[in-house]
């Protein structure tokens, strides 16, 4: 996967938690694309229709907070989400994005940094966020290579299969 | 060099003499567990693997416990799904429906023993370093990687030693502690730390009031929360687990990112107020705002344990609800349900006007009962009150120590407990 994203912002506040982002009663479905179509719903109705494919979310503390529900960060990557991007994110929603190929990024600043609909543009390597629509820049602390290893094989599935191809011999 | 306990437990699953903090480490868990709504992801992206068999049958747990008994074909898809794969696979350690939560089986079948690295698919598998354990929760495909490999990396994480000195006063538990602190460090104040309570206070804390507290050091955003083990950990682990297990405790002078220290003596019985648990409020305070009670639950992994149901009875015995309340009691296990009926303490329950539900997972995100209609309040010993997490967005969830709740429920409105008890 590129380490270079660009795409429009959708602006979301604090403590933006999993439940926000897929309710509950969504939890018994297993097809991203079905889980998509419930992204944010009960915060933001109709969110999952109006993403573009590339757009970002920009959001302020604890973003991804509550429940381990992976399904959370499916519902994004398969609405259409290409990067979070967050004053703070939740431990358990930070690894879940990056295990299923979708990066989330802790960037401090990053909120009052941007405006709804601003074009940004994240350089994962160079630990850098340029905002295109304002001209201002901002960095962010280096990801653990692990993160970045696994985001580049597309999640935590291909890069593990690439590991057992390598301990075990295992063709695939 | 000196280590704490979380420390020295990822060290010993490394295959390490020592770790530091920030070190990217690859780690061999002990035990993993997946539940019916993680699950089936889980299973989903394993057989996307190139393996057959899982690296070890006999260290992973399936509980179904969230949507229970199957509530809609598509989760009654999903528990037939389960049963296959344990079948198949050969675990032998699956729970059934009506079982119990997940987190407390796991506790109390003997499948926590101090020193172990447990991983599951839900936030609150931190609520088992109360047995000493390192415990921490994640996602669905990171479980089909460790059915896998039986390995997980993690960053090694500071560790925030939480000094706690003194006794809880009456109508205070473990759950007040619990939102003191929220409402002190706010939520994910804590991020990616590990959570240490030590101090002269820990041996006047009930392993039930130990559970909830580790519990809710999720909210704060800890990687996992833990107790040294000590008489009251070994007691309740005597009889009920033929794993062996050694006692690992933290060094003296091994290095803490920072301390806070807490008074138990002086806290008082804590309310969070909607929408975030560390909206924290006395409950005195809110008492005179008068907030009419539509619902009140006791239950959940944060507070449906034997210590939840004795106060509750307590409170409720001989007497009835308030008119309009719905008082929901959800013991987390089989075993605590049946102890419970054995005491006469459902049938105090029952008399008072609850309605007693089996154990599960149920109102803690409306998952079958419990959900609100706009503009109704729930009171409940759960540990979130996030917007929409009973359903309605309009919804308003207030968290609370079971003591808190019963009262609450008695007489219909939000109240400090203290005059009951």
């Amino acid at each position: 996967m590129a380490p270079i994203f660009r795409g429009k912002a959708w602006k979301f506040g604090d403590n933006v938690d999993t439940g926000q982002i897929l309710p509950g009663q969504y939890l018994t479905l297993t097809d991203p694309h079905e889980l998509a179509q419930h992204a944010m719903e009960s915060i933001r109705p109709g969110f999952a229709n109006l993403v573009q494919p590339g757009d970002l979310i920009v959001a302020g503390h604890n973003f991804g907070t509550g429940s381990s529900r992976e399904h959370a960060a499916k519902a994004l990557k398969y609405a259409g989400i290409a990067a979070v991007l967050a004053e703070s994110i939740a431990r358990i929603f930070f690894r879940n994005a990056f295990n299923i190929g979708m990066a989330a990024i802790p960037v401090k600043g990053i909120s009052s940094m941007v405006t709804e609909g601003d074009q940004l543009e994240i350089d994962l390597h160079q630990g850098i966020v340029i905002n295109l629509t304002t001209g201002r820049y901002i960095s962010f602390a280096p990801l653990p290579s692990v993160m970045l290893a696994i985001l580049a094989e597309g999640g935590i599935i291909p890069y593990t299969t690439k590991l057992l191809t390598q301990e075990r011999g295992i063709n695939v | 060099m000196e280590q704490t306990i979380t420390e020295k437990i990822l060290a010993r699953a490394a295959g390490q003499e020592k770790v530091s903090p920030g070190q990217i480490i690859e780690a061999q868990v002990d035990l993993v567990m997946i539940h019916d709504h993680q699950g089936p992801l889980t299973l989903l992206e394993f057989a996307k693997l190139p393996v057959k068999k899982v690296w070890d049958p006999e260290k992973i747990v399936i509980v179904l416990d969230h949507r229970t008994p199957s509530q809609t074909p598509q989760a009654a898809k999903n528990h037939r799904a389960l049963r296959d794969f344990a079948s198949v696979q050969g675990i032998k350690y699956f729970y059934d429906i009506g079982e119990g939560i997940c987190h407390d089986l796991l506790v109390e079948n003997g499948h926590i023993v101090p020193g172990m690295v447990l991983v599951a698919t839900d936030s609150h598998t931190i609520t088992a370093g109360a047995l000493g354990a390192f415990a921490t929760g994640v996602g669905s495909s990171e479980m089909a990687s460790i059915f896998a490999r039986g390995k997980i990396w993690f960053r090694v994480p500071e560790t925030v030693e939480i000094q706690l000195e003194g006794e809880l006063p009456l109508g205070v538990y473990g759950k007040d502690v619990a939102l003191y602190l929220l409402g002190k460090v706010k939520a994910g104040g804590l991020d990616y730390k590990a959570l240490e309570f030590r101090g002269k206070g820990v041996k006047n804390l009930s392993l039930d009031s130990r559970l909830t507290l580790c519990n809710m050091a999720l909210e704060m955003g800890a990687k996992n929360a833990i107790f040294e083990p000590d008489e009251i950990t070994l007691d309740y682990l005597r009889n009920r687990t033929a794993k062996k297990f050694s006692v690992i405790k933290s060094d003296p002078g091994a290095c803490y990112t920072c301390t806070i220290k807490i008074h138990l003596n002086t806290l008082e019985p804590l309310i969070a107020e909607p929408h975030s648990p560390d909206n924290v409020r006395p409950a005195q305070e809110i008492e005179k705002e008068n907030i009419k009670v539509d619902q009140a639950v006791i239950g959940t992994c944060t507070g449906g344990r034997y210590e939840d149901l004795k106060i509750a009875a307590y409170i409720l015995k001989g007497k009835k609800i308030a008119p309009g309340v719905r008082l929901l009691v959800v013991p987390a296990t089989r075993s605590l349900w049946l102890k419970a009926s054995k005491e006469g303490l459902l049938d105090i329950f029952i008399e008072a006007g609850a309605i007693v539900s089996y154990p599960c997972c149920g109102p803690c995100g409306a998952y079958g009962m419990g959900a609100l209609a706009p503009g109704e309040t729930c009171i409940t010993t759960g540990s979130r009150n996030f917007i929409a997490r009973l359903g309605s967005p309009e919804g308003k969830i207030y968290l609370a120590n079971t003591a808190t709740v019963a009262a609450s429920a008695l007489v219909g409105k939000i109240v400090d407990p203290r005059s009951y008890l």
